[in-house]
């Protein structure tokens, strides 16, 4: 049976919101300050949220009876299908922050127009979504500008975040054959119509930040056809471990 | 911010009149609140500082544990209970520091005193948590005896201490709940693997929650004057007794067995009566060393050395901020 478009393309929003969760969620008990521990631990929250919200439709659109657990925990990496980005490793603060300031910049206007989608479940897991990512933008930037204005040390941190990450921003505005239907349908967003708003939000916060925004140079892509980078392997292990090993059992 | 500068006694003399005192304890009889810029004796003083910062340290280091297990959890609805849960305490420890913080202390004084092992914490956060069955023993019990303890503390006469404790206790029975129903989950639906992982955490963790109260009371050192000041309302042995009667049934309805063949009902008295507790392990672990103590500290020193860059910066990019307007207004003042 091959799958349709929009579950692809649901599944595609899942990922990106499970794996980026879990890894914020990977920071608890490690924070700065306690309330990073609480902040991260809300970002996380948020984005699991999301992840449910889509897998279960996600579900409901293959038929195949998989819930959300069943597509969370028991797809091996090939059949992940997040972007590249979601699934780098938290780095320092620095990195986690500029990760979360990417993904959400693009995330924030996503939503946004997903909202008007003629999709009614994507329209209403993304009114949701949006106030989220709303708060997403403001608290990764406001950690941005704080630490490329803060001391040597930070702002030092802080531009190696961006020149790292930067190559993984391309793949959020890409649009496949799968997206392309979607967006004729007048089911998904044009990507590329986002680009504005997000170049927007990052030179604004780099400029508060006095961070120097990357060159364009190469981009790395090819998460959201199951071609990911080593992360991925290691988090399903640990994400996906009591499933494997008790197959069948409910918790 | 602290609160150090009210709570400055401009009257040392004053202090040491028994007047003062007399009619603290006369308040505390009659149950009124104290509150923080009232006089209040040293010791009073001292006694909440210590077992306030005990207290938020607990639910600080009591985030590992299960931290654990949140990239591990089995199931997404579980992952996002646990995330919830777990910073649920961190929440408790912010509200706890700033009741604390109402005493005269900082919260950084308070922290960097945990980190060198000065102040305490909950001992039993120093055993490890070695399968998802632990999660749900952790909230059963080790949150069940939490909230024995903490009842009474919603009527503690310190009033912000009182006042942190009622929202927290709401949390904690909240926790309790779902800790029991992860339980309920293994043991009465799960399978023979999932059953036989909820009894090996019901052995390991048993005698470790019934340390959770404290020492016997023949044994205990703060409990009379505690009694006295309303700080503590019932002994650590009366709050013990009260939860073994209060799970044993909980337990029995799960199938499990407690670890203890000297468990027996009293039909006389009502009580289950336990065996001997092993308090050399108690104060082994409180010692230092326990299965855990050592990581324990070292993912919060960890935590905090690995953090002071970004600590500085917020503080560095604060300062610059500052002198910014200020240089902003004296340009719009000239």
């Amino acid at each position: 049976m091959t799958e349709t478009p929009l579950f692809r393309y649901t599944l595609r929003l899942a990922d990106n919101a499970l794996v980026l969760g879990h890894r914020l969620s990977e920071w608890v008990g490690r924070a700065p300050v306690l309330e990073e521990d609480l902040a991260l631990g809300n970002l996380g929250l948020d984005l699991i949220g999301q992840a449910r919200a889509f897998y279960v439709y996600a579900g409901e659109i293959e038929g195949r009876g998989r819930d959300e657990d069943a597509l969370a925990y028991l797809r091996d990496a090939g059949e992940y299908c997040n972007v590249l980005l979601v699934e780098q490793p938290n780095g320092d603060f620095a990195a986690t922050m500029m990760r979360q300031l990417f993904y959400s910049a693009f995330a924030h206007p996503f939503f946004e127009a997903l909202q008007k989608s003629r999709d009614a479940t994507l329209a209403a897991i993304a009114a949701k979504a949006v106030k989220e990512m709303a708060y997403h933008v403001r608290h990764s930037a406001e950690w941005v500008i704080r630490l490329g204005d803060g001391t040597d040390e930070s702002h030092r941190r802080a531009q190696q975040a961006a020149d790292d990450l930067w190559t993984y921003t391309g793949e959020l505005f890409e649009a496949d054959a799968v997206e392309r239907a979607l967006i004729e349908a007048g089911i998904a967003p044009d990507t590329a119509a986002l680009r504005a708003s997000f170049d927007n939000a990052i030179n604004d916060v780099f400029d508060e930040a006095t961070l120097q925004r990357p060159g364009s140079g190469f981009m790395q892509s090819g998460g959201r056809d199951g071609r990911h980078s080593e992360h991925l392997g290691f988090i399903l292990t640990e994400l996906q471990f009591l499933q494997r090993v008790y197959p069948g059992a409910k918790w | 911010m602290y609160t150090q500068a009210l709570n400055i006694k401009d009257m040392a003399a004053a202090a040491e009149d028994s007047a003062f005192d007399a009619r603290f304890q006369s308040r505390v009889d009659a149950e009124e609140k104290i509150e923080p810029n009232d006089w209040m004796p040293d010791a009073y003083r001292r006694t909440l500082v210590r077992q306030i910062a005990q207290h938020a340290h607990s639910e600080i280091v009591g985030m590992l544990p299960e931290g654990n297990w949140i990239t591990r959890a089995p199931s997404l609805k579980r992952k996002a209970a646990l995330l919830a849960k777990v910073q649920d305490e961190g929440g408790h420890g912010a509200y706890l520091y700033a009741a604390a913080e109402t005493l005269g202390v900082s919260r950084e004084d308070l922290v960097e005193q945990l980190l060198d092992g000065k102040q305490k914490y909950s001992s039993i956060f120093n055993y490890p948590t070695l399968s998802w069955a632990d999660i749900g023993i952790i909230g059963w019990l080790v949150d069940g005896a939490a909230i024995m303890n903490q009842i009474p503390l919603c009527r503690c006469s310190y009033g912000p201490y009182a006042r942190a404790m009622i929202r927290i206790c709401k949390e904690e029975s909240f926790h309790q709940r779902q800790g029991y129903e992860i339980m309920v989950t293994l043991c009465r639906d799960g399978t023979p693997e999932q059953k036989a992982m909820a009894q090996d955490a019901l052995n390991r963790w048993w005698w470790p929650v019934l340390m959770m109260f404290g020492p016997s009371d023949k044994d205990s050192q703060h409990t009379d004057k505690s009694m006295r000041w309303k700080i503590k309302r019932f002994t650590n042995d009366d709050l013990r007794q009260k939860f073994i009667d209060a799970t044993v049934p909980q337990g029995q309805y799960l199938g499990l067995t407690f670890p203890d063949p000297a468990m027996k009902h009293n039909d006389r008295t009502g009580h289950w009566e336990h065996g001997e507790i092993d308090w050399s392990e108690f104060k082994r672990v409180v010692a230092g060393d326990g299965p855990c103590n050592r990581q324990r500290m070292k993912q919060r020193r960890d935590a905090n050395e690995n953090g002071a860059w970004v600590r500085e910066a917020a503080l560095a990019f604060a300062q610059k901020r500052r002198a910014r307007a200020e240089a902003a207004a004296r340009i719009a003042a000239e």
